[in-house]
């Protein structure tokens, strides 16, 4: 970075409800919250179920970044998205299931690490199935909508079924590791171990992910893209490349984000990306899309509205997340954090 | 005469005339070329998806937009008359009732979903009824108590419409009963359907939804309307969808999840759409007919060549009757690529290898 | 006119099915400031961004330097030392002013010299260092999209009307900045429309009309002829200043 000039910045205060304008979405998760704790009788219920909502909603997140950013860069939209999230669930889960003398130990350390051995073949083969989808499916079709959402469905229904050619059509069970069983309690709330797990491991991936947009120059790059992606080639970059980069990154995200989502529900099928990619068109429609932000913001409301809901009133609990995007549409036609396109 | 009945738009092509020929007779003399219940039910069917399909294409073809909410549309219809008839018994009001209020259903929900998605971004659209559809899935196998949940509903249909209502012997050897006015209701119906879809297709409002597909902001900057014009489509287009559920329904004697709302049956009308060929209502009739014959026989021929290449590895797994999506899905991708105006557009283009 | 550093020969661009460019043919030469000139709509821009490879010629060469670039990708065209102003400035306006400065430095480093003139050229950008760039003036944004183009030595530079649309005290502020690029001996191909500015500026001008070069020669030709400019473009000398 160069040398910032001494200069003081004088920017005019603008009204309080200006400056406030752009943190509204993010306000809107403790207003979300504090609606809950409001409604739901019980504290610890309550606080069991806002860590419940965060963690799915963090696992939403983490599946459902690399979309958002894929769309935003290159005007891609990827409905076939949600069949990375399969695959990775499958490959890890296998290696899981390989690697039961790590899982069967109570060591959480023992643990960790087949989990973690899991996530990074679920990684290495979602990323190199994004380049190949990248290459194959999305490259012929730049710039035809239509054509890319017809071919990337049809390249999703391939791939569901090549799963189930080589795992078979039946659903696999996955028991979580030994270790990660069972919940802690915190002021008589029961939270389980493994909700808080991926609460931190989708809270710290947000923040690398921030850090990365924000503080490096690929970030930069990225950023600009969305925003204007031929002055971005103008300066000399290869858009192209970055955005291979971004979809292959994106599509291992779908992986690791599919071997987390696995274990929370300890049931696997071929379908289950198609059926987690509904809740992640709500989150990246909601956001905005092609924002990050909006993403993570989106994510954790519907994460969060979807378990109040579902202790308040099952039935509604899928109703609830349609309610919640025509509520946010109707506020904000373009989502919570609007993409300005140049151009 | 036949140019007005078909609005003008001819087939444009000899092959295809002789085609669309042999499905029209086919279709319209099933119940005696081939009779047998399996032949006839696939006869219904090919009527009822021509029209569903068709309506489809309304959208996809001729407004551009992807739509992932059709099959909710279907069953909308389709749930109207099973529900209206439980209500209200087997009675002809019930039918009429049940059939309107179900596609007034449908063109209202598409309304909605038009108005907020298709204002912002045409791709909204999708993403939306993809959600949308969803849920409304979810919510009908969770209202059991209404819907009958997964197992669905079997229907008491007016007396008129089943087999043991008789009203004659025997022409050409086939039993003069209601399944055969039943089956002449669903093909008439259908047809009166599709010659209304050719009509709207070739009226101004189709050529400016063509306008539209080609060039949105050219068609907005002219003055069209451009979302209420695609607005319009989407209603239409749902309408005419529950419509065709109903007489499925009709058909079938029975509403479920499964058959009338699954994500499964959406795939499938997008395939009879792209590989008949979009933007062309007459590619619905041979989408719909190919489709359905292959359906319900090649997948016969998948489960014998399964079971020639056992031993094999991992063959007689992708021959496997149940993978039949997997060739749907590379033969759908192929037909984007290279096949995007699909066997309509080809026949019309004259030579097979012509690349335009 | 020897080994001039652009030169394009026969270049037809069409834009869906439209042919905008109808065979353009011109050179920019060394070390000068070439003003592209003629009405809206003529082709201007679409001949900068057929030089950028944002648009892709239907027939014709474009020469940059001795090397045909004609089918080069962008990011190639820039590397090899063009900057860009388009007419659209394309800042980004989710960054700030530092963050745009730094991805207009191929090697990511900016050369405190060079940031100090720029800085005394364009003092706001100094001032607005690291705020969001969207939150800039459109006066502001103009100069940012400028600097930027000028954040390391490039061969050529493509300003596309720099002036559009500014308050006559910033045109002075960007006809000044201008000039002195001019000074140190850059290339310049630009446009504007703002007769006083390019008369100031230019040293050879190239008149467009239909998608066509009707007329190239020295500004000083242009300027001393009020019937050529007339026939050229419809304006007078006086319709600057």
């Amino acid at each position: 970075m160069s040398t910032a000039p001494t200069h003081a910045p004088r920017i005019e205060r603008k009204p309080l409800a200006q400056r406030l304008a752009p943190h509204l979405p993010m306000l809107l998760i403790p207003a979300l919250m504090l609606l809950g704790l409001a409604l739901i009788p019980s504290v610890p219920s309550w606080l069991t179920l806002t860590v419940s909502g965060l963690a799915m909603g963090m696992m939403i997140f983490v599946m459902a970044s690399g979309m958002t950013l894929v769309f935003g860069l290159m005007d891609v939209i990827n409905f076939g998205h949600g069949v990375f999230i399969s695959v990775g669930a499958f490959v890890g889960v296998s290696v899981l299931l390989m690697l039961d003398h790590l899982t069967g130990a109570p060591s959480m350390v023992m643990a960790l690490a087949a989990i973690l051995l899991a996530v990074i073949a679920a990684i290495l083969a979602t990323g190199a199935l994004g380049w190949a989808f990248e290459r194959v499916i999305v490259k012929p079709v730049y710039g035809a909508h239509l054509k890319q959402i017809l071919v990337t469905m049809g390249g999703l229904i391939v791939v569901e079924q090549l799963i189930i050619v080589l795992w078979g059509p039946e659903e696999i069970y996955i028991p979580r590791p030994e270790a990660l069983k069972g919940a802690v309690t915190f002021a008589g709330a029961a939270m389980e171990k493994y909700r808080l797990l991926a609460v931190g491991v989708g809270a710290a991936l947000f923040l690398a992910m921030r850090l990365v947009l924000r503080r490096t120059k690929i970030g930069l790059i990225v950023r600009a893209g969305v925003e204007n992606g031929e002055m971005v080639e103008a300066l000399g970059y290869r858009l192209r490349m970055v955005f291979i980069g971004v979809f292959v990154a994106g599509s291992a995200l779908a992986g690791l984000g599919g071997v987390m989502w696995g274990l929370y529900q300890e049931v696997i099928t071929a379908h289950m990306g198609q059926q987690i990619m509904i809740l992640i068109f709500i989150v990246v429609i909601i956001g905005g899309l092609g924002s990050v932000e909006g993403c993570f913001i989106g994510a954790l409301l519907v994460g969060l509205l979807q378990n109040y809901v579902a202790f308040l009133e099952p039935k509604a609990a899928l109703i609830s997340n349609i309610g919640l995007l025509v509520a946010i549409l109707m506020w904000r036609p373009m989502g919570m954090i609007p993409v300005v396109k140049a151009k | 005469m036949i140019g007005t009945l078909l609005s003008g738009d001819l087939p444009r092509s000899r092959i295809l005339t002789a085609l669309l020929v042999v499905i029209f007779l086919g279709l319209a003399l099933a119940p005696f070329l081939f009779p047998g219940v399996r032949s006839v039910d696939t006869a219904a069917r090919i009527s009822i998806f021509i029209v569903l399909v068709a309506s489809y294409d309304l959208l996809l073809g001729y407004a551009g937009i992807v739509s992932f909410a059709h099959t909710m549309f279907f069953g909308i219809g389709a749930y109207g008359v099973a529900l209206t008839l439980q209500a209200m018994g087997r009675g002809w009001d019930a039918v009429l009732i049940g059939t309107l209020a179900g596609a007034g259903t449908a063109a209202a929900i598409a309304l909605v979903i038009g108005l907020f998605s298709l204002r912002v971004r045409a791709i909204f659209f999708a993403m939306i009824t993809l959600a949308v559809a969803s849920a409304v899935g979810v919510l009908v196998s969770q209202l059991s108590g209404l819907t009958g949940g997964e197992d669905g509903l079997n229907i008491q249909i007016p007396r008129e419409l089943t087999p043991a209502f008789k009203f004659g012997g025997e022409l050409w050897g086939v039993k003069l009963n209601g399944k055969l006015l039943a089956y002449y209701l669903v093909f008439g119906t259908a047809l009166v359907l599709f010659l209304l879809m050719l009509r709207i297709v070739n009226s101004p409002f189709g050529r400016t939804l063509l306008a539209v597909r080609e060039n949105d902001f050219r068609a907005e900057a002219i003055g069209y309307p451009v979302v209420r014009y695609r607005t319009a489509a989407t209603c239409l287009s749902a309408a005419i969808a529950a419509l065709a559920g109903a007489l499925y329904a009709l058909w079938l004697r029975y509403v479920g999840p499964e058959t009338v709302l699954s994500m499964e049956l959406m795939i499938d009308i997008l395939l009879m759409v792209v590989i008949g060929g979009m933007g062309t209502i007459w590619g619905a009739v041979i989408g719909a007919t190919l489709f359905v014959i292959a359906q319900n026989y090649l997948q016969e021929v998948m489960g014998w060549a399964s079971a020639a290449t056992e031993g094999v590895p991992l063959l007689p797994n992708l021959l496997d009757p149940d993978r039949w999506l997997l060739w749907l899905g590379l033969l759908f991708v192929l037909s984007v690529y290279f096949f995007p105006a699909g066997i309509v557009g080809r026949l019309r283009a004259g030579k097979w290898n012509d690349p335009k | 006119m020897s080994d001039p550093i652009l030169s394009l020969e026969g270049v037809y661009t069409d834009i869906a099915q439209y042919h905008i460019l109808q065979g353009v043919d011109f050179t920019v030469p060394r070390g000068a400031v070439t003003m592209l000139l003629g009405r809206n709509g003529v082709g201007k821009t679409t001949t900068l961004r057929t030089i950028m490879g944002h648009w892709r010629a239907r027939a014709g060469s474009i020469t940059f330097d001795g090397i045909d670039i004609t089918r080069l990708p962008t990011p190639a065209i820039a590397r090899m030392g063009v900057g860009y102003v388009p007419e659209t400035m394309g800042i980004f306006a989710d960054l700030t002013v530092e963050e745009n400065m730094i991805l207009a430095a191929a090697s990511g480093r900016l050369d405190p010299a060079r940031l100090e003139r720029i800085f005394a050229a364009f003092p706001p950008l100094k001032t607005f260092w690291k705020g969001q760039a969207g939150t800039l003036s459109g006066g502001q944004k103009q100069m940012l999209s400028i600097a930027r183009a000028m954040a390391e030595d490039r061969r050529l530079y493509l300003i596309d009307e720099p002036t559009k649309g500014l308050a006559p005290a910033i045109v002075a502020t960007m006809a000044g900045a201008l000039k002195a690029l001019k000074n140190e001996g850059a290339s310049i191909l630009m446009v504007e429309q703002n007769f006083a500015v390019a008369r100031a500026l230019g040293d050879f001008a190239v008149v467009m009309d239909d998608g066509r070069v009707i007329w190239s020669g020295t500004m000083a030709e242009l300027v001393g002829d009020g019937l050529l400019q007339e026939r050229l473009m419809g304006l007078s000398l006086a319709a600057g200043h």
